[in-house]
């Protein structure tokens, strides 16, 4: 099953809010939470996401519309 | 290489073997190259810097390859320009241009990829790639060349023509029918997929350490001193992070006295997800969509936003947005006060510093160097708007009415 190695951050307001495990009980996406750390601003996580690419896809994109920063841990390939 | 240690993640402190990988399988932090410091100390002099080339591998002691072995077409050691002229306007009595336009492809980019391919022939590759909107295309077409490697550059189908050409002169371009997410997510999945050397994803590590020559490099022509600050365009922030470990690294082994630069950030407002996240107070940058004329800062997701924030944090330093309306601005002043053409990236650069003058973060005699990273002529379509030109009858009186009046009024 493919993996997708991802950061989300989090702002204040989110921080209380169950995301990953609602992505996980919403989508066939398994979570793996390898790092994390909350701070007076944000917060943030690096995790492990497994499942279809299609299935990860639509999770990342509900995530990101809860207003949860996504971003792949490799960052942007394309530069300048 | 003998003072090359391991890989080392920048996060947990696992050790890894020196390959192409660039991820701590455990915590998923990145890897970094590690030195044994102690022999770096012994086997590197200002002296021994000295007596090696004119280029980024007079460092070759800390850099992850040696300099007999390496892809050399002579990046490095550009100008370090004193800026009297600009420093006037500013009210900088102690200012300095780094010229990294001066490099083969016309970029910094050729320092890191100097490395990357040297590093690719190492472990046998025979295919080098990235993907790239502009200096990091000629930069690894080049060096593809130099070093007879096959080649791939993908390039954005939409790229500006003279972007396109600069890099398919050396013979290796392939062009993505898609906007930027399509080539980022392309060519995610062929690093995934192909063995070849990705300069900036499996070769990162070693990539990454060709921009610590520009640290080496400020102390050097600085008379082997430190500066107090250096502002510098941040995309990725690779190479913000990397000019810090490299001025670290020489007070570390004893080359320069002390390290206490402060490392200012300059993002476009255009995509400014790094100096967003200093400003705001936050640790992490939130990832954006760029939009913005400085096209070599484009990266909304960057992979080293966290540590430039810590960075510039630790350092007492700052980070600036500039408007994009005065990134051409800052590209004429420095053209205009000091002779030299820079990219829309160095425009940020220049305006952020003009602003930082303004507000008293830099002290009037405080060692200041503006990185310029690379050259305007790739471009120009950024300035075509900004400049102006007059057109005369071919004639002396059409001359005199029209361009001399101006002169003397």
């Amino acid at each position: 099953m493919p993996l997708r190695r991802v950061t989300f951050v989090f702002k204040t307001e989110l921080i209380r809010r169950p995301v990953i495990y609602e992505l996980g009980k919403k989508f066939e996406i398994v979570t793996n939470i390898r790092r994390a750390e909350v701070g007076q601003e944000d917060g943030w996580v690096v995790l492990e996401l497994e499942g279809t690419l299609d299935e990860i896809d639509r999770g990342l994109e509900w995530v990101t519309a809860q207003g949860v920063g996504v971003s792949s841990i490799d960052g942007d390939i394309l530069a300048g | 290489m003998p003072n090359v240690q391991s890989l080392r993640c920048k996060e947990c402190g696992r050790d890894y073997p020196l390959e192409p990988i660039y991820v701590c399988d455990f915590c998923f932090g990145p890897l970094e190259v590690a030195y044994d410091y102690d022999a770096v100390a012994k086997n590197m002099s200002r002296e021994s810097i000295q007596d090696g080339p004119l280029t980024i591998w007079r460092y070759d002691q800390l850099l992850p390859a040696s300099r007999e072995n390496a892809v050399d077409i002579g990046a490095g050691m550009t100008p370090l320009l004193k800026a009297d002229n600009l420093g006037r306007e500013l009210g900088l009595n102690n200012l300095w241009i780094k010229n990294d336009s001066a490099n083969p492809t016309h970029s910094f980019k050729d320092r890191v990829v100097s490395v990357a391919t040297t590093k690719a022939l190492e472990f046998e590759f025979d295919t080098i790639a990235c993907a790239s909107t502009g200096n990091l295309a000629g930069a690894t077409a080049a060096h593809g060349a130099k070093a007879g490697m096959r080649t791939i550059v993908f390039l954005p189908a939409d790229l500006e023509r003279g972007k396109i050409l600069g890099a398919a002169i050396f013979g290796s371009v392939v062009l993505v029918n898609g906007n930027y997410d399509d080539v980022n997510r392309l060519c995610s999945e062929l690093g995934d997929d192909r063995r070849w050397a990705f300069v900036n994803i499996n070769m990162r590590p070693y990539y990454s350490e060709g921009s610590k020559s520009l640290g080496f490099e400020l102390a050097e022509q600085l008379g082997w001193r430190a500066p107090e600050h250096v502002i510098v365009p941040v995309a990725s922030g690779s190479l913000f992070t990397k000019v810090y470990k490299g001025l670290q690294e020489f007070a570390q082994i004893g080359i320069i006295d002390s390290a206490d630069t402060k490392m200012h950030i300059a993002q476009p407002a255009g995509c400014s997800p790094v100096a967003t996240a200093f400003i705001d107070g936050q640790t992490h940058p939130k990832p954006v969509v760029p939009n913005t004329v400085a096209k070599s800062l484009a990266i909304g997701s960057p992979a080293d936003g966290y540590y430039s924030v810590g960075i510039a944090n630790k350092t007492g330093g700052s980070a600036t947005i500039v408007p994009e309306s005065e990134v051409a601005e800052g590209m004429k002043l420095l053209a205009q006060t000091e002779g030299i053409f820079t990219e829309t990236a160095g425009g940020v650069v220049i305006s952020a510093l003009r602003r930082l003058a303004r507000d008293g973060v830099i002290g009037r005699d405080e060692k200041t160097v503006a990185l310029i990273t690379g050259t305007g002529l790739k471009t120009l379509e950024a300035i075509a708007d900004s400049v102006e030109t007059k057109t005369i009858e071919p004639t002396v009186r059409s001359f005199d009415e029209i361009v001399m009046e101006t002169v003397v009024n």
